[in-house]
């Protein structure tokens, strides 16, 4: 048997953006699987309705505008924003709400800007933004993590969750208020303006907390850190921009959790709850709409993490990362400029 | 002077220089205040009122103004018009009037209106001056009402809902429920949903002419 000698570079073909996509999808199973196990079928039912009326608004969008549909089609950036935004909005919603978001999306916020790679904005963080500005009802209606006994949504059936999803019924034994919850950063917040210290709102309701950072959203949170991690070692994103978005929400709240321990919940509580682990790794690390620069991109998460640590603090919203991350899209450019690497050997321009 | 043709003057307000649409004048009230068909409606007849007064006065005045000082005169004349404009609303649709607030007044400074008193009506007959006022008046009526439908059905389901604020109680039942049981979009009634609106006329317009 002849023994190959194969010259280098070994090649592994083009990475190319279907590929890429690929490997987000697959970074996001861990945050999926364990989101499902929590919180229910409904997830899932997010997910795929998002899906189908993300490829039905891309194709009609790329008719449109005559491109061609296989190329375009199948480079995967429509399903990783589906996914995302079905990640992202609150199980058990109804099918409509994941379907505008998509259309706010794919055809607003991606194709109406000149299509994948012009976007100024992260499409998956407008279609949040939109839902939950024009929402706000339906947005806050998080699907309750088992604690209430045998009406949680985990416990509902599938053919219950689609009965929910598409024909708004629902079941005799359990009733919409059973199943539904403020999140835990929303009922915190809430409770924060009531002017209650952090003791004694955790003691109104101990199970919600969990264990470290919120029943359910804590293990989601971790789940979504284990596909991050994953990324990062096929070197799908670079671990700046999720370093120090995390860094800087880390450092923030660990000054204010030291200055008023009693008002202010501590640094590892905000790290896992919420939807952070989401925004670090799998929507402020888009690289359209992120800075490309290393040193820019590490500016780029220390600002999101800085403005999302704002907004859920002091801001009117529970949660902040769409937001933060969409400030963040606005200022990449400025930021890129600021701060273009100097090549090897050139001198410094003399001031 | 050229001759005026009142043909060539009622497309470019209509249509091929619209205010709105080509110029991009007057953009603070297109989008501020066509969160519903009824305030676009009620704003635009009153800026095209107050267009049609100045330009007709500053028509009349053109001859008598010396060119150095002619922005303050205009402005005067345009003041003038838009506070009786104003007392006239105030007068006869007391509710409009409150549901426009601060945007009746700022008439004074929409650009169309100074806009058509410096490039037309400062060096045109009286009876072109009104031709140009009343058809750029039009042009922008019909933009903001379309752009005020839109936001009302998408944001509300509804359409001509409050037109009793401008023509009395007997208008109530001109409201339209477009989309019954509608919970409501509220982007649409939001300032962002004014700018997608606005962006999409545009584009609009542009496929049309592009076509032709």
């Amino acid at each position: 048997m002849p023994f190959q000698m194969i010259a280098a570079p070994h090649l592994r073909g083009p990475n190319t953006t279907s590929k890429y996509m690929f490997k987000v999808v697959i970074g996001l199973i861990p945050g999926i699987i364990a989101a499902t196990y929590f919180f229910g079928w409904g997830v899932l039912t997010n997910i795929v309705v998002a899906n189908i009326a993300a490829l039905l608004f891309e194709t009609i969008a790329l008719k449109l505008r005559k491109h061609s549909l296989k190329k375009y089609l199948t480079d995967g950036s429509a399903i990783v924003t589906a996914t995302l935004l079905g990640i992202a909005i609150p199980q058990l919603s109804a099918w409509w709400l994941p379907v505008v978001g998509v259309f706010m999306a794919i055809v607003i916020a991606k194709h109406l800007y000149g299509g994948l790679g012009y976007n100024p904005f992260n499409p998956a963080a407008i279609g949040y933004v939109v839902l939950l500005i024009s929402f706000p009802k339906e947005m806050s209606q998080w699907a309750t993590p088992d604690w209430l006994g045998p009406v949680s949504p985990d416990k509902l059936s599938f053919a219950e969750t689609l009965g929910i999803v598409f024909c708004n019924t629902i079941p005799d034994t359990t009733s919409l208020d059973l199943l539904t919850h403020a999140s835990p950063l929303d009922f915190l917040k809430g409770q924060l303006k009531l002017g209650l210290e952090i003791p004694q709102i955790i003691g109104k309701d101990p199970e919600m907390w969990g264990s470290f950072a919120g029943k359910g959203w804590e293990w989601m949170n971790v789940a979504l850190l284990i596909g991050g991690l994953y990324m990062i070692w096929k070197k799908v994103i670079t671990w700046h921009i999720p370093v120090g978005m995390l860094g800087s929400i880390l450092i923030l709240s660990a000054i204010v959790y030291v200055i008023s321990p009693e008002t202010a919940v501590n640094p590892i509580y905000h790290i896992f709850s919420g939807g952070i682990m989401l925004g670090a790794f799998f929507i402020a690390t888009d690289p359209v709409t992120s800075c490309t620069s290393v040193k820019g991109r590490l500016f780029f998460g220390i600002g999101a993490g800085a403005l999302t640590y704002i907004i859920r603090t002091w801001g009117g919203y529970p949660d902040g990362i769409a937001f933060a991350v969409l400030l963040m899209n606005l200022s990449a450019p400025y930021i890129d400029r600021f701060t273009i690497p100097t090549i090897y050997g050139a001198k410094k321009a003399e001031k | 002077m050229a001759k005026v043709s009142y043909k060539e003057i009622s497309i470019n307000g209509l249509w091929k220089n619209n205010p709105v649409l080509v110029q991009l004048l007057g953009l603070c009230p297109a989008l501020a205040v066509t969160a519903s068909f009824v305030n676009a409606l009620g704003l635009s007849m009153a800026t095209t009122a107050t267009l049609i007064a100045s330009n007709v006065v500053i028509s009349l005045i053109r001859n008598f103004v010396k060119s150095e000082i002619r922005i303050p005169v205009f402005i005067i004349v345009i003041a003038s018009a838009v506070t009786v404009v104003e007392l006239l609303v105030k007068a006869f649709a007391y509710d409009l009037y409150l549901v426009l607030g601060i945007f009746l007044p700022l008439i004074v400074t929409n650009c169309v209106i100074l806009g058509r008193a410096e490039a037309f009506a400062s060096k045109n007959t009286v009876v072109a001056s009104f031709v140009d006022g009343l058809m750029g008046g039009i042009g922008f009526t019909i933009i903001l009402c379309s752009l005020g439908a839109m936001r009302e059905v998408i944001g509300n389901g509804t359409l001509f809902d409050g037109m009793h604020l401008m023509f009395g109680e007997a208008a109530k039942a001109m409201t339209l429920t477009i989309i019954p049981n509608y919970k409501g979009f509220l982007l649409a009634i939001l300032p962002p949903g004014a700018f997608i609106g606005l962006g999409l006329l545009l584009a609009g317009k542009n496929i049309i002419d592009h076509r032709s």
